[in-house]
């Protein structure tokens, strides 16, 4: 807004009139009233045990809860983007079995609820008491009990992961899509196979494509694992909930917990931004390590 | 008909004699998109060494056929052979058998192929969309690929601007370096499809003059173009497609001067026409 005087027509300064934004200032007095009244009757509430807060913030078995839930989440979005571009590239293969395979997947996985296939992993045991991996027609194989790899801790990621691995691979066919054909044809004429030319010339430039969604997929994922405790984890939801379950402080368990997924969140939001900023514009050097500018221009690359 | 053309044939009737195969030779050679019949037996044939320029109005084929010899689409009927072998068949056992992609990716390394939106690799500098061909297909080592990429570029002018991503670069330097990745690979045939069409008129000599000096060199070239002047000047020979088929083809100051067909006589007075239009 101008606050130097204007000179005007008579040759002296003439100021400028401030404007008041009367209906501003009004609408963020009544939202910061209402606000600082639902706050404030949180916490003074004579029922809320701020004290117990503060003792519970720092447990044992909530902060190995949150290594927990952050162990679930790396592993669970690691294996969610793995299988997310396998199922990409399926789903676009020329090969109709595969291309079917893969949209049956996207389907299935998008299609039930999250929960859902988090209780099936669990209870795995009912359909095959017995994980077997054997060469077929000889005695030679392994054997697992089905209880004792179906944890909480493993149905959570393999569910957790295989369900981001369906939503993933759309953002990984929009992002290869991306890529203009007439590299996919250069890249041909050169003499490139077609698993080459994706991995050589399509996925680096679709890489910027879907990388900046990685990051929210795992802040999403961050919470999303707190549906774990229907499994019992052993994640921070998990061991907050059987806190309360034993000392019925449910309100300050919840707020406990709510503190750390909000610290992880900063975090997982602040390692985002530096991902989007080095590797947005340039992710060619994240699919081929030094990338060929680093091979070839060691100078230019450094 | 003129005499004189259809005695001397494009393709080396003296390399047939002396034994030499032309680097392509296309009898019938019929292609379609579902329903619609897009190659209607071609026959065309080009020598080691010869500058074969295709012309013709839009959606006659060239384009396709540029693209049938290089495998990007597959010949439905009559023969292609190129570089000695038959385009995405090898015969054995008295059947022939279609190609894996392996196979298709092999015979393209010998063939160098220009575009006529250049479709260089966005995320490459243009040194490295040089370079890509001989470390990626021909697992050259990096530091050999870098010093031939760099000569590669010197050759086309553009040693200066190595490092420069594809958007950086005007039109003209994009397409002199795809034609520069494409000779990396060594190729022993280059497929031209309208190199200068998407350029700006002061940016198409830039790439002709490219073209001409590989010419000189005794490259293997077929070109589509539009570009009269050029097909006249540095062309050995002169064909004119129309609907999917050969209508004539001669040596191109021959053909220009006295076109035996009807349809070339309109087609080229409709070029000229085109060119006065834009440089009065
Ligand atoms: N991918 C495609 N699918 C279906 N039809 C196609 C496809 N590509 C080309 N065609 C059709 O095939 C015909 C020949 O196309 P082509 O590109 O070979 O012509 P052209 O002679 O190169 O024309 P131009 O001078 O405009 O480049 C046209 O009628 C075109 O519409
Ligand atoms: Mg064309």
């Amino acid at each position: 807004m101008r606050t130097e005087p204007i000179t005007g027509p008579s040759g002296t300064p003439v100021p400028v009139a401030r404007t008041l934004h009367w209906g501003r200032w009004l609408s963020a007095a009544v939202a910061l009233v209402i606000a600082g009244w639902l706050v404030y009757l949180v916490v003074v509430n004579p029922r809320l045990d701020w004290g117990k807060v503060a003792e519970y913030l720092f447990n044992e078995r909530i902060l190995s809860g949150v290594w927990v839930t952050i162990e679930i989440s790396v592993l669970a979005t690691a294996l969610g983007l793995v299988l997310g571009v396998l199922v990409a590239v399926m789903r676009l293969a020329h090969n109709p079995v595969l291309s079917a395979l893969a949209s049956g997947y996207i389907w299935f996985f998008r299609g039930t609820p999250v929960l859902v296939q988090l209780i099936f992993w669990y209870n795995l045991a009912f359909l095959f008491p017995e994980l077997v991996l054997k060469i077929p027609f000889t005695m030679i194989g392994l054997k697992w009990d089905t209880n004792q790899v179906m944890t909480g801790f493993t149905s959570a990621m393999l569910g957790l992961g295989l369900n981001l691995a369906a939503y993933f691979a759309e953002t990984v066919r929009a992002g290869i899509q991306a890529v203009d054909h007439g590299q996919t044809e250069a890249a041909y004429a050169l003499g490139m196979t077609p698993a080459k030319r994706m991995r050589v010339i399509v996925l680096p430039q679709a890489l910027r494509i879907i990388i900046p969604p990685t990051g929210n997929e795992f802040i999403s994922m961050l919470k999303t694992t707190s549906l774990v405790y229907v499994v019992a984890g052993h994640d921070l939801m998990t061991n907050a909930s059987q806190i309360y379950k034993a000392n019925n402080r449910i309100m300050e368990l919840l707020i406990v917990a709510s503190l750390w997924y909000m610290l992880m969140t900063a975090v997982a939001t602040f390692l985002q931004g530096r991902l989007e900023r080095r590797f947005g514009s340039d992710a060619v050097r994240l699919v081929r390590g030094g990338g060929l500018a680093a091979r070839i221009l060691p100078k230019a690359a450094a | 008909m003129n005499p004189g053309v259809e005695s001397a044939e494009p393709g080396g009737q003296s390399g047939a004699a002396s034994g030499i195969e032309p680097v392509v030779r296309a009898s019938g050679v019929r292609m379609s998109y579902g329903d619609v019949q897009v190659l209607n037996g071609v026959d065309f044939a080009v020598a080691p060494g010869e500058v074969s320029c295709l012309i013709g109005p839009s959606g006659s084929g060239k384009s396709t056929f540029l693209r049938c010899m290089n495998g990007l689409e597959p010949v439905l009927g009559g023969s292609l052979r190129v570089l000695g072998e038959e385009v995405g068949h090898t015969l054995r056992d008295g059947r022939y058998r279609p190609w894996t992609p392996k196979e298709f990716a092999a015979f393209r390394r010998n063939i160098g192929m220009v575009f006529q939106r250049f479709n260089l690799f966005a995320h490459h500098s243009a040194l490295e969309n040089v370079a890509c061909g001989p470390v990626h297909v021909l697992g050259a080592p990096a530091d050999r690929a870098r010093s031939l990429a760099m000569e590669h570029l010197e050759r086309v002018g553009l040693a200066a601007h190595a490092h420069k991503r594809p958007h950086q670069l005007s039109g003209g330097q994009q397409q002199r370096v795809a034609i520069a990745r494409a000779l990396a690979m060594n190729p022993e045939l280059m497929l031209f499809d309208e190199p200068t069409s998407a350029l700006d008129p002061e940016l198409v000599d830039e790439v002709l003059e490219v073209m001409k000096g590989l010419a000189a060199e005794g490259m293997t070239m077929v070109v589509v173009t539009h570009e009269i002047a050029f097909a006249r000047e540095v062309g050995d020979w002169l064909t004119f497609f129309a609907d999917g088929v050969v209508v004539e083809r001669g040596r191109p100051r021959e053909l220009l001067a006295n076109p035996a067909h009807e349809r070339t006589r309109a087609f080229l007075s409709s070029v000229r026409n085109q060119k006065e239009r834009q440089e009065p």
